[in-house]
């Protein structure tokens, strides 16, 4: 007879208790995530039967006479996050190897500028449409987008009158909102390239930016590549800064200087003042469309293995 | 490009260009700097001479009316992100826990990465989904439905840091406390989350920080209200909406409160974001991006 | 022979031989076929060891042999690791550990453990770190704790070194001190075996050589088992020594007697350095 006083009697308490805590708080994750996706579906029914497909390519926009598609909304979306790619990944890529090259040691000129680039990622949305709106945009319409219009207005892209409220000054916000987190997330793959790869180019002779250049960044590509996507969710996601410059107008147009929406800026604006069920159900199903982009956009960006945390970020 | 030779013409030419790309890369740094020192800067300049007791104390006034204070925001913000630290640091540590210390099960593993989907994910979605469960069900905007939807952006952060500051702590740790005859579950308590304790707190502060600059989805849970908080199930003001209200209004005065609001938001923010920053410093080895 | 023919020999024989001077000595701790590993490969191949009461006995053999698998073995740690196999029985005192019913909390409490880098609980101070084993498991009067705190730095030889900073943090104390800082840990607790897993490696000569000395004292207490692969070491304290090779037990036997005249050809080759 084994003498329970020695060896002891294995209970079943403390352990599963926490462990069944802590796991229902894990499960509530899945399940939330779960629940948004049915919950947009839900709200977006009567939207996607009556519809259907087209809603994804139709114009019209026309809370009057109910008729709603989300071209005009896609179409911003993607405008404006193309633009906020095409300044924002070259400008974080040069911070990133900045970041990486220099930015050694904790009380150097480069921990300290690394730092504020890290601040720029907690400055919240809504104050940098602020500044957008009464900074920004007015400078950017006078010394770079009236010019434009001026000596090439006859190119398509160029060929509204701009007051500064349109699909270029929200790209170029989204640009420099998008600059933390490419440029964090670039610097860590760059500091990932073993320094063995940097050594076999100096040892033959090259240049600084050349060993940059052929060794450090073409090992570097997907990581960075999963840098340029994460920054692409951010752009799609962003909401705030963009409603105070985008002119919130439903019509599309092929010039940078003309008013438009995105999927995010739509959703904020018009729920208040949906006047029809048909009419808040075609928001949600904005909103689901939105939720399908950013799922995919994160989930591929996974792929790639990328974490991080916005905000203030600690390293050693 | 020949390699070796750095000197004569093609030399030239390839320090010409190595001194180019320098330049540029230096441009890029300044080009994401100077936006910063710009808002700051503009915040400061427009937002701080509006700073003054009856801003912090009292209610807004109609537009042509000067004075007056924005007391109902300061005081809704405090009281939703309050309430959705309630709900969020539980739900966080809990999940960051389980991330930590049962990494291998499947659960874990699908867990994490939703959660890190989440994090990334475009808040308004967040808002209009406690919207539709939520606004529509209780049939009025609400402090709490805009706690709730705050609560979801701050538990991705919480649980993250928290997995992160649980898995610094050496495993030896763990074993010592075993060894010793301490079962597991106070191991995990008393000694793990003891010992990274100063991960947990930063990572619930960070998400503070990150819930009082919403807006999206307080826009569509909790509205807006000139009052103050009388009942949590009404209309709630908060900082964000102020801003995004107050800021795209037409009249003068109104943008007043709104710089103003961001004024006391990003000292509040970068505050809070910098001193944890320099107290976590050194002692803390690192969380990261990871590749 | 080749190692691997003399290993075929191994195989062969039920088990290895006890010491003549342990015949009819209670075994504190018997060890039956013992197998441990990861996944789907042992790291442990069937272990029958009996470890001699109040006695030191040393476990030794080159990297990889599966020594400190088996000690970890010994206190029910090795299955915390996700994927970790134990088969076998291990009696302490005639009762097996791995019975189905046994609770492993209440074993390791018999049980110290110091292990190879030392491990003070870094947000504890000196006092709370000895006296953890017993606050960790609701012990509150603090005059048994204070008794606790200053019998245990007494026998771990660390009482006159830190009575007057008792309250300083424990990674305040040098290596050597922040072992026997360990050491008085595990002896809070009052075990009746100590397992230690090469407890010296990290430290200096001179901190090593006190730690030497403290195990000579602990042994008339308590069973003490200690992991090393330091051969010096082995024949310096330990009354017994195991050779274990490539997860089997090959050798066990008065350390003096395996030292000088070693019954198995594969012990004599790692003796003279043949292979590390």
């Amino acid at each position: 007879m084994i003498s329970s006083k020695q060896i002891g009697r294995r209970r079943v308490g403390g352990d599963q208790i926490l462990k069944g805590a802590v796991a229902a708080a894990a499960v509530s994750i899945v399940v939330l995530l779960i629940a948004l996706g049915i919950e947009l579906i839900n709200g977006s029914l009567q939207s996607l039967t009556t519809f259907g497909f087209p809603f994804l390519y139709s114009n019209t926009w026309d809370p009057n006479h109910n008729i709603f598609g989300a071209l005009p909304f896609i179409y911003g979306t993607l405008v404006t996050s193309a633009i906020a790619l095409l300044i924002g990944l070259p400008v974080s890529l040069g911070v990133a190897i900045f970041l990486s090259e220099k930015a050694k040691g904790h009380r150097s000129v480069g921990y300290v500028l690394g730092s504020l680039v890290e601040l720029l990622a907690a400055v919240p949305s809504v104050i940098f449409g602020l500044w957008g709106l009464f900074v920004l945009s007015p400078n950017l319409k006078t010394y770079v987008e009236a010019p434009l219009h001026e000596y090439l207005g006859f190119l398509p892209i160029f060929s509204t009158t701009p007051i500064g409220l349109d699909y270029f000054v929200a790209g170029i916000i989204l640009a420099i909102m998008i600059i933390p987190t490419v440029a964090a997330v670039s610097r860590d793959v760059l500091n990932a390239v073993p320094n063995s790869q940097r050594e076999a180019m100096y040892s033959l002779g090259a240049t600084h930016w050349e060993v940059i250049r052929k060794s450090v960044l073409p090992y570097a590509r997907s990581g960075i590549f999963g840098a340029t996507i994460l920054g692409l969710g951010r752009a799609v996601g962003e909401t705030m800064a963009v409603t105070f410059v985008i002119g919130n107008s439903t019509a599309i147009s092929p010039s940078l200087f003309a008013q438009g929406y995105t999927l995010s800026a739509l959703i904020v604006n018009q729920v208040a003042e949906t006047s029809t069920p048909l009419n808040a159900s075609a928001i949600v199903e904005v909103a689901l469309i939105l939720f399908g982009l950013a799922l995919v956009i994160n989930i591929f960006a996974r792929l790639f293995v990328v974490r991080l945390t916005r905000g203030a970020r600690f390293r050693a | 490009m020949t390699i070796g030779d750095l000197s004569g013409k093609g030399g030239r030419r390839r320090r010409a260009f190595d001194r180019l790309m320098s330049g540029l890369i230096y441009g890029a740094v300044v080009a994401a700097i100077v936006p910063l020192v710009a808002i700051v800067g503009e915040v400061v300049i427009q937002g701080l001479p509006q700073i003054n007791w009856e801003f912090l104390t009292a209610l807004p006034r109609p537009p042509t009316i000067p004075g007056g204070g924005i007391f109902n925001a300061i005081e809704g913000s405090t009281i939703m992100v309050g309430l959705a630290a309630l709900i969020a640091v539980p739900l966080g540590v809990g999940a960051g826990i389980y991330f930590s210390e049962w990494p291998e099960s499947r659960l874990s593993f699908l867990s994490s990465f939703t959660n890190d989907v989440l994090a990334e994910f475009p808040t308004i979605t967040l808002g209009i989904f406690v919207y539709l469960v939520v606004v529509l069900t209780t049939h009025t905007f609400s402090a709490i439905a805009g706690a709730i939807a705050l609560s979801i952006v701050m538990i991705p952060i919480v649980a993250r840091t928290t997995e992160e500051s649980l898995k610094l702590v050496p495993h030896t740790l763990r074993e010592a406390s075993m060894a010793l005859g301490i079962p597991r579950w106070k191991t995990v308590i008393r000694i793990v989350i003891s010992t990274g304790k100063t991960g947990l707190a930063t990572g619930i502060l960070l998400s503070v920080a990150r819930a009082a600059g919403e807006t999206a989805p307080l826009v569509v849970t909790a509205l807006w209200s000139v009052y103050p908080v009388t009942n949590l199930w009404g209309p709630t003001g908060s900082i964000p909406y102020l801003i995004f209200y107050y800021g795209l209004s037409p009249y003068q005065t109104w943008h007043g409160y709104a710089w103003g609001g961001a004024f006391l938001l990003v000292v509040f923010m970068l505050g809070l974001n910098l001193s944890v920053k320099l107290l976590i410093g050194r002692k803390f080895a690192g969380i990261r991006a990871e590749i | 022979m080749e190692i691997q023919e003399s290993l075929e020999v191994r195989k062969e024989m039920a088990e290895v031989s006890t010491p003549t001077s342990l015949s009819g000595i209670q075994p504190k701790f018997e060890t039956k076929g013992l197998k441990a590993g990861f996944g789907s490969s042992w790291v442990l191949n069937g272990i029958d060891l009996r470890i001699p009461p109040n006695r030191v006995t040393a476990v030794m053999g080159p990297s990889g042999c599966g020594k400190t698998t088996f000690v970890r073995c010994l206190n029910r740690l090795h299955e915390l690791t996700p994927g970790a196999v134990v088969e076998g029985a291990a009696l302490l005192d005639g009762e097996d550990i791995y019975d189905r019913n046994a609770d492993p909390v209440a074993i390791r409490r018999r049980i110290g453990m110091v292990f190879q880098k030392p491990n003070p609980f870094p947000t504890m101070s000196i006092y709370h770190n000895v006296v953890a084993g017993l606050t960790l498991n609701g012990e509150r009067d603090k005059k048994k704790l204070d008794h606790a705190a200053e019998q245990s730095l007494r026998g771990a030889y660390l009482w006159d070194e830190v009575r007057d900073k008792l309250a300083n943090s424990g990674a305040s104390l040098s290596g050597g001190q922040q072992q026997r800082l360990c050491i008085a840990r595990a002896l809070a607790v009052e075990p009746e075996v100590i397992l230690m897993d090469e407890p010296c490696s990290a430290l200096d000569p001179t901190a090593t050589a006190k730690i030497e000395e403290l195990i000579a004292q602990l042994k008339k207490d308590y069973t003490i088992v200690i992991v090393t692969h330091n051969l010096q070491q082995a024949s310096r304290v330990a009354d017994y020594t195991a050779f274990f090779y490539l997860g089997k037990l090959v050798e066990f036997d008065e350390t003096a007697t395996l030292f000088e005249n070693p019954k198995e050809e594969l012990t004599e080759r790692y003796i003279t350095g043949k292979f590390g």
